[in-house]
């Protein structure tokens, strides 16, 4: 400092040079990774440190070895693979393992519950369009707004009638048949209609709306006229007879149940979580009022109540189906939920976006569709997730008021005496935690995907 | 008052018409007990540039954000283009895609493109094919100077770029007046002159603009008449050159060498 010249002027380049060996290769990845922290004894604190560091690296280990090497044993070393005699439990009484020839026989009920055998493809093609839907949305592919119209109208219907089947005999059936094709449709236009005469809030369009309400008055008329025909032809072509819903059970039930759920849950959340904003007070306070009410109860108890006590307050004779009451209390449940998440996100939403939005023309419904809610729900992508993982483990709740989902179904497998060993259970409840961790991890996975997908580029 | 208004306005420019853009007439708004604008009288004609100064809570934004019903008066007239700012939606809806803004923070959409944040509002609102609109965007953003990110987001842009952007989503609405809500003051000191370039140009061009700034070369250069507003009131009006050199009241001198005198 002392010096007064501080000109400095570089000459050549500065040559740039390879990492130190700490830094690449395997071995310079398990050093700085794993043994560096533990090899640092330069001061007290950093010996005591180091030492700390070493008794954790060692117990993770241990206890990482000793999980790995039990789960090992019981589902490979020590577990029965096989029952060529058929002799049920004796096979696997022998063995401490898992019983997996057990899982063989129950395979079928874990999927499907009571579902008749000979009607089981219904399932599988409503599985298979499902499947085909999902993967068709998660993947970028081409007309995915028509894949997901499709899915949210047509599928529903169409995975109703395959799994139910569709009834022509019987005239008395007949009302409660078309009351569940019907009652999506009606109230899909009903909303649609609203959603049209909301979209600029004003009365004077009310007049360009009414066209279209019309049209699909018309719509309905024709298609309640042809229904009888269409469900003729259905029966001829495929000849369904009804399943009742309370011999559907399984996995089956768990998806029903669930998708139903996350499905109804998203735009009913959304439309609450606008709700609870709005500047209206009865709107608000409704909304308010559902969400806090639902979400002070457990789900249980509304799954009871529907089941247990609904059937007092109707009258004798009057009664909907069970799977029904616990579908529509799960979405309700988690619509509430779902409200008060991307409420979260609708207040992470800088007061500009709505500024930007109203200076340029917009209005109130185009400004939430074209910018806020696609802002909003991006943020709050980790939450929507959480939710529907929630959900979908939520459903096994349903057992409560003896709707056999996928676990509930296990669970009533053990009752087998034919199958009584002590590992039964156990190879049971492993089978059905996998089946759920490898949903719901898909699901995780998914959203960590979006999530990278939608914030890049723009944060 | 608004005799006097009258009598200052068409001054200078020389593409001020007598056709009047804005007219507000005893304007008052409140924030809770707050009187925020007090007695507001203004008139703007077409084609007019006005530059508002004043010191900060005097009520500048607000005068502005109330032309376009982003704050709600409670007495007093403000008339746009003909159309009477009242609490119907339809005049409201109408107003706001007459008259652009741009706003301190520019207020872009982050998860759209450059290319879609100019064309969502003219294909949703005016309802333009989507080829047109892209058309209209890609001339305004040539405008601006920015054609070539018309495919990135507002995040991969720097500030100067964004509020370009903002002001080509503006034009593209064909709005016939302007807003600017203190559209520099977010900006870096390198980035300020790109930006009031590209206003020079459209007030160039004729268009009406009032401006929230505390850029006073920009006012010397373009404006017609500055107004300066404190506590809620408009305190004094003037050509720029009569505003500079020779300010009336005390408050405006007062103002005036605080912003020039270093």
């Amino acid at each position: 400092m002392t010096e007064k010249n501080i000109a400095y002027l570089r000459t050549s380049e500065a040559p740039t040079l390879p990492p130190p060996a700490s830094e690449v290769g395997i071995r310079g990845w398990l050093w700085k990774n794993i043994f560096a922290s533990m090899a640092d004894y330069s001061s007290v604190s950093k010996t005591i440190n180091s030492i700390l560091m070493t008794i954790l690296t060692v117990g993770s280990a241990l206890f990482l070895y000793w999980i790995i090497a039990g789960l090992l044993d019981f589902t490979l070393f020590s577990a029965t693979f096989s029952d060529p005699e058929g002799v049920k439990r004796e096979a696997c009484v022998v063995n401490a393992g898992a019983c997996w020839p057990y899982v063989q026989a129950k395979w079928y009920q874990f999927m499907y519950g009571f579902y008749p055998a000979e009607e089981v493809w219904r399932v599988n093609v409503a599985m298979f369009l499902l499947a085909v839907g999902i993967a068709w949305l998660v993947f970028p592919m081409p007309r995915r707004g028509l894949v997901a119209a499709l899915m949210l109208t047509a599928f529903p219907i169409v995975s109703f009638v395959l799994l139910n089947g569709m009834p022509i005999e019987h005239d008395g059936d007949l009302g409660k048949v078309f009351a569940g094709v019907w009652f999506p449709l009606i109230v899909a236009g009903v909303v649609g209609a609203g959603w049209f005469l909301a979209r600029d809030g004003r009365l004077g369009e009310v007049a360009a709306a009414v066209a279209p309400i019309l049209l699909m008055a018309a719509a309905l008329f024709g298609l309640f006229a042809f229904l009888p025909l269409i469900t003729a032809a259905l029966d001829i072509a495929l000849g369904t007879e009804v399943v009742e819903t309370n011999q559907w059970g399984g996995l089956t039930i768990t998806l029903v149940v669930a998708i139903a759920g996350i499905v109804a849950s998203l735009p009913l959340g959304m439309l609450l979580a606008l709700g609870r904003q709005s500047n209206a007070p009865i709107l608000k306070y409704t909304s308010v009022i559902f969400i806090e009410v639902v979400r002070g109860i457990p789900l249980i108890s509304v799954l009871f109540f529907a089941s247990a006590m609904l059937p007092y307050f109707l009258e004798p004779g009057v009664d909907f189906n069970k799977l029904l009451r616990a579908m529509i209390g799960v979405m309700l449940f988690s619509a509430a939920y779902m409200a008060e998440v991307i409420r979260g996100g609708l207040q992470a939403m800088p007061k500009g976006q709505y500024e930007g939005g109203m200076s340029l023309g917009l209005s109130y419904w185009q400004q939430m569709r074209l910018i806020i809610m696609p802002q909003a729900l991006t943020t709050v992508i980790p939450g929507i997730v959480n939710t529907f993982i929630g959900l979908f483990k939520d459903t096994t709740l349903v057992l409560i008021i003896s709707i056999f989902d996928l676990l509930g179904m296990m669970n009533a497998t053990l009752t087998d005496p034919t199958w009584a060993t002590p590992t039964t259970a156990y190879t049971g409840y492993l089978v059905i935690a996998l089946i759920y961790f490898v949903f719901c991890f898909g699901m995780s996975r998914y959203s960590v995907y979006m999530e990278n997908k939608l914030h890049r580029g723009h944060r | 008052m608004s005799e006097q208004v009258q009598e200052n306005a068409p001054r200078g420019g020389m593409t001020v018409s007598d056709q009047v853009a804005i007219e507000i007439n005893g304007m008052n708004k409140w924030y809770g007990q707050f009187h925020v604008l007090r007695d507001i009288d203004l008139t703007v004609y077409e084609g007019e540039r006005i530059v508002i100064c004043g010191p900060s809570g005097s009520g500048k934004s607000t005068l502005i954000r109330c032309i376009n019903a982003l704050e709600e008066h409670q007495q007093g007239s403000i008339v746009v283009d003909g159309t009477r700012l009242t609490s119907d939606l339809k005049n409201i809806d109408k107003i706001r895609s007459e008259v652009g803004m741009c706003f301190q923070h520019f207020n872009l959409f982050p998860h759209l493109t450059i290319l879609e944040n100019c064309t969502l509002a003219p294909i949703w609102v005016r309802k333009i094919p989507k080829k047109e609109a892209i058309e209209t965007a890609m001339h305004y953003l040539e405008k601006v100077k920015i054609p070539d990110q018309a495919n990135k987001y507002p995040g991969q842009l720097s500030g100067g770029q964004q509020q370009r952007v903002a002001i080509a989503r503006s034009l593209c609405m064909r709005p016939r007046i302007m807003l600017f809500d203190e559209p520099t003051s977010a900006l870096d000191p390198e980035m300020i002159k790109e930006v009031l370039d590209t206003m020079i140009e459209l007030a160039e061009e004729g268009m009406t603009m009032l401006c929230v700034t505390h850029e006073m070369g920009f006012a010397r250069q373009v404006a017609n008449r500055v107004i300066f507003m404190a506590d809620g009131q408009i305190v004094e009006q003037n050509e720029p050159e009569e505003f500079f050199n020779n300010p009336q009241s005390d408050r405006t001198q007062q103002f005036l060498s605080q912003i020039l005198g270093h």
